[in-house]
């Protein structure tokens, strides 16, 4: 029991739990989930499907964290994915064939990459915090991306670029399988390999690390790339859902959930550890956050409110010295040390 | 800024000797530099850029940025940064719209506002100051809930028609030969003496160089270390609301999406303005200079006709990174012979 109380992820599921259970309370269908023409339908279905791009960018997001670093600039790189896509489609000759679709997402990823390499070489290469350098890009991509649709709102009808973001699969959506194919991907490309102690070991010191003989350079590339990735995806998803490209509004403050998301899951955001599922649990709980503002009948752009006092109570129970300061109300004498090493 | 060693040395001994003596105005001097030079090309390339006004209308358009880059510069010296302060400007004109609409004084208004603000600011620095979570995370929460309280407040748009504040967005100060600028300007470019006054001046100031040079080297020499900090969280708190209330003159109306994406562009007006992201070197004349920079970037695109406005932003964007460059050339680790 005590090992379960202790366990750094008991914590948000139950605060997931307890949140489902509230939405139950005041809705009594909440957590029943129907078939309907051969769909899954229901609330619970429907925080999954809208929290899918804040779950893919929340995992970029945590490995770049996990090296000690920030990523601004999923946001901008949503956007600009979104509007790459839907311009390419929007001018194609053959603007609804599966065929153009594809070219679109294959232009959205490649943007994707380019620009998580363009951060990855700014940290690593030129050696700029990451805070900073990731702020290029979020202050100029919006930019780009109205650059790209020409300040317009790109609409477009291509029914297999709409299945991303609205399409179902088997009765689940496709955003919710793209989100876990990410996640697998990740938990085993990290977790079933060494590449997550590396990445850790950079996050905990990466002059030691280099020391070490591990090439730290391009391990903080990777994850900048891969976190680049996920937010060009992510920003496909986004559109798609919509069948249009937002240049300002796509994915706007999208890297405040995801970092939120994040730190909710127990990741240290002065790196060196994190948790995947951690971080879904973390993207869950802002998704049925929204969801529950919206069933409590508050006006929904109140979220943020809440939002920020989730950030506040959670940073408050990750800080040592908070956690410090209540130990020494309740037990004057402690001599156990606050820091975990968790892999 | 006598003191640059820190705690674990062997790399960051000699971290900023590009800086000393004399070379530590050259990024500022860049700005300033930078900025003449783009003037005259304007002048060169359009007719009847080269006239007092258009300077002036830099001033009379971005006196909010300029209060909200003084509040910013002193956060950034010590190697802070506030996410919040775009968010407190839009909960600040909310304020100020709502209770002018319910027939409050003025005066009482904007008391309350900067009241409001600077406890904002002062809320945030005890945060992270008394629980040590990093000052990006800190303010990011403070983003969200001022711009949540925005909501609160209201959803929809509210007009200012109260008669003060209607005189103070339609006063013109004339300074001969036709050139005029508004209060706001003076308030601002008061702010900016007051700061610089602080800055060079008084203990406080020097406190914040000697923190931003060396957090640890500045406690053991018995300065005034976490009062310091929380204090410059609650100076870009109030800058944030004086900038409200002026955006409110500006604007006259209070709405909560108003100034989004404002911190960014005082955190770049800062940083091409030279002063340094890890903290420690800096000056807020500097800062002032960036916001011109901004300011004169917006000025060429509304020139050209040609150029959409979704420039500024890839300008800007751009500038800072060419600045951040520039800092990690004069910046960059020199080892001793």
């Amino acid at each position: 029991m005590n090992a379960l109380l202790k366990h750094r992820l008991t914590w948000p599921v139950l605060a997931l739990v307890l949140l489902l259970l509230l939405n139950q309370v005041f809705r009594a269908d909440f957590l029943s989930v129907r078939l309907q023409d051969g769909h899954l339908y229901g609330s619970l279905i429907d925080i999954l499907r809208n929290g899918a791009p804040t779950i893919l960018i929340a995992l970029g997001m945590t490995l770049v964290i996990a090296s000690r670093g920030i990523d601004l600039s999923v946001g901008a790189v949503a956007a600009i994915a979104g509007a790459v896509s839907c311009t390419y489609i929007y001018t194609s000759p053959d603007p609804s064939s599966l065929q153009t679709a594809a070219v679109a997402v294959a232009l959205a990823v490649v943007a994707g990459l380019v620009l998580g390499l363009w951060n990855g070489f700014l940290v690593s290469v030129v050696g700029i915090q990451p805070i900073i350098a990731t702020l290029v890009l979020m202050t100029a991509g919006r930019g780009l991306a109205q650059l790209v649709t020409d300040g317009q709102i790109i609409s477009v009808s291509n029914d297999s670029y709409q299945s991303i973001g609205a399409g179902f699969v088997l009765g689940l959506p496709i955003s919710i399988l793209i989100a876990a194919a990410a996640f697998l991907a990740a938990g085993l490309l990290t977790r079933r390999t060494a590449l997550g102690t590396l990445i850790e070991a950079v996050g905990i010191n990466p002059v030691a690390s280099r020391l070490a003989g591990l090439n730290a350079r391009t391990i903080t590339m990777a994850v900048y790339v891969f976190s680049g990735l996920c937010a060009a995806v992510a920003g496909l998803m986004i559109s798609s859902n919509v069948t249009a490209a937002d240049a300002n509004n796509a994915g706007l403050y999208i890297e405040m959930d995801a970092i939120l998301a994040v730190v909710i899951g127990g990741t240290s955001l002065a790196g060196g550890r994190y948790s995947l599922v951690g971080t879904l649990i973390g993207a869950l709980i802002i998704q049925t956050l929204t969801t529950t503002v919206y069933t409590l009948g508050i006006p929904p752009e109140v979220t943020l409110v809440f939002k920020a006092l989730v950030v506040i109570i959670v940073c408050l129970l990750q800080s040592s010295r908070a956690r410090t300061l209540l130990k020494q109300r309740r037990r004057p004498v402690t001599a156990t040390s606050d820091v975990k090493v968790a892999i | 800024m006598s003191v640059v060693t820190r705690t674990p040395a062997p790399l960051n001994r000699t971290r900023i000797s590009l800086l000393e003596g004399k070379a530590r105005y050259a990024p500022t001097l860049a700005t300033v530099g930078l900025f003449l030079a783009m003037f005259a090309a304007g002048a060169v390339m359009y007719p009847g850029f080269l006239s007092g006004q258009v300077f002036l209308n830099l001033l009379v358009d971005n006196t909010f940025l300029i209060v909200l880059a003084v509040g910013m510069t002193f956060v950034i010296l010590t190697g802070g940064i506030d996410l919040s302060v775009g968010s407190v400007v839009a909960l600040s004109m909310m304020i100020a719209a709502a209770l002018l609409q319910a027939g409050w004084n003025p005066v009482a208004v904007i008391a309350l506002v900067l009241l409001t603000g600077a406890t904002f600011g002062l809320l945030m620095g005890l945060v992270i100051q008394v629980f040590e979570i990093q000052p990006f995370i800190v303010t990011l929460a403070g983003l969200f809930l001022a711009r949540g309280l925005c909501y609160v407040i209201s959803v929809d748009s509210i007009t200012v028609t109260d008669p003060f504040f209607t005189a103070m967005a339609q006063a013109r100060i004339p300074l001969g030969g036709r050139m005029f600028i508004s209060p706001g300007v003076v308030i601002a470019l008061l702010v900016v003496a007051l700061a610089f006054y602080v800055l060079h001046q008084t203990r406080f100031g020097r406190t914040v160089y000697a923190i931003g040079g060396g957090e640890s080297s500045a406690l053991l020499m018995g300065l005034a270390v976490p009062r310091t900090k929380v204090l410059v969280y609650g100076i870009s708190g109030l800058c944030s609301a004086v900038a409200g209330v002026l955006f409110s003159f500006y604007s006259l109306s209070g709405y909560s999406l108003a100034a989004t994406g404002l911190e960014l562009d005082a955190i770049a007006a800062v940083v091409v303005g030279g002063t340094l992201l890890t903290g420690g070197y800096g000056y807020v004349l500097g800062s002032l200079a960036g916001v011109l920079i901004l300011g004169i970037v917006q000025t060429f695109i509304s020139y050209e006709g040609t150029l959409s406005s979704w420039w500024t932003r890839i300008v800007i964007g751009a500038l800072l990174l060419a600045f951040i460059l520039l800092q990690k050339l004069f910046s960059r680790k020199v080892t001793v012979t």
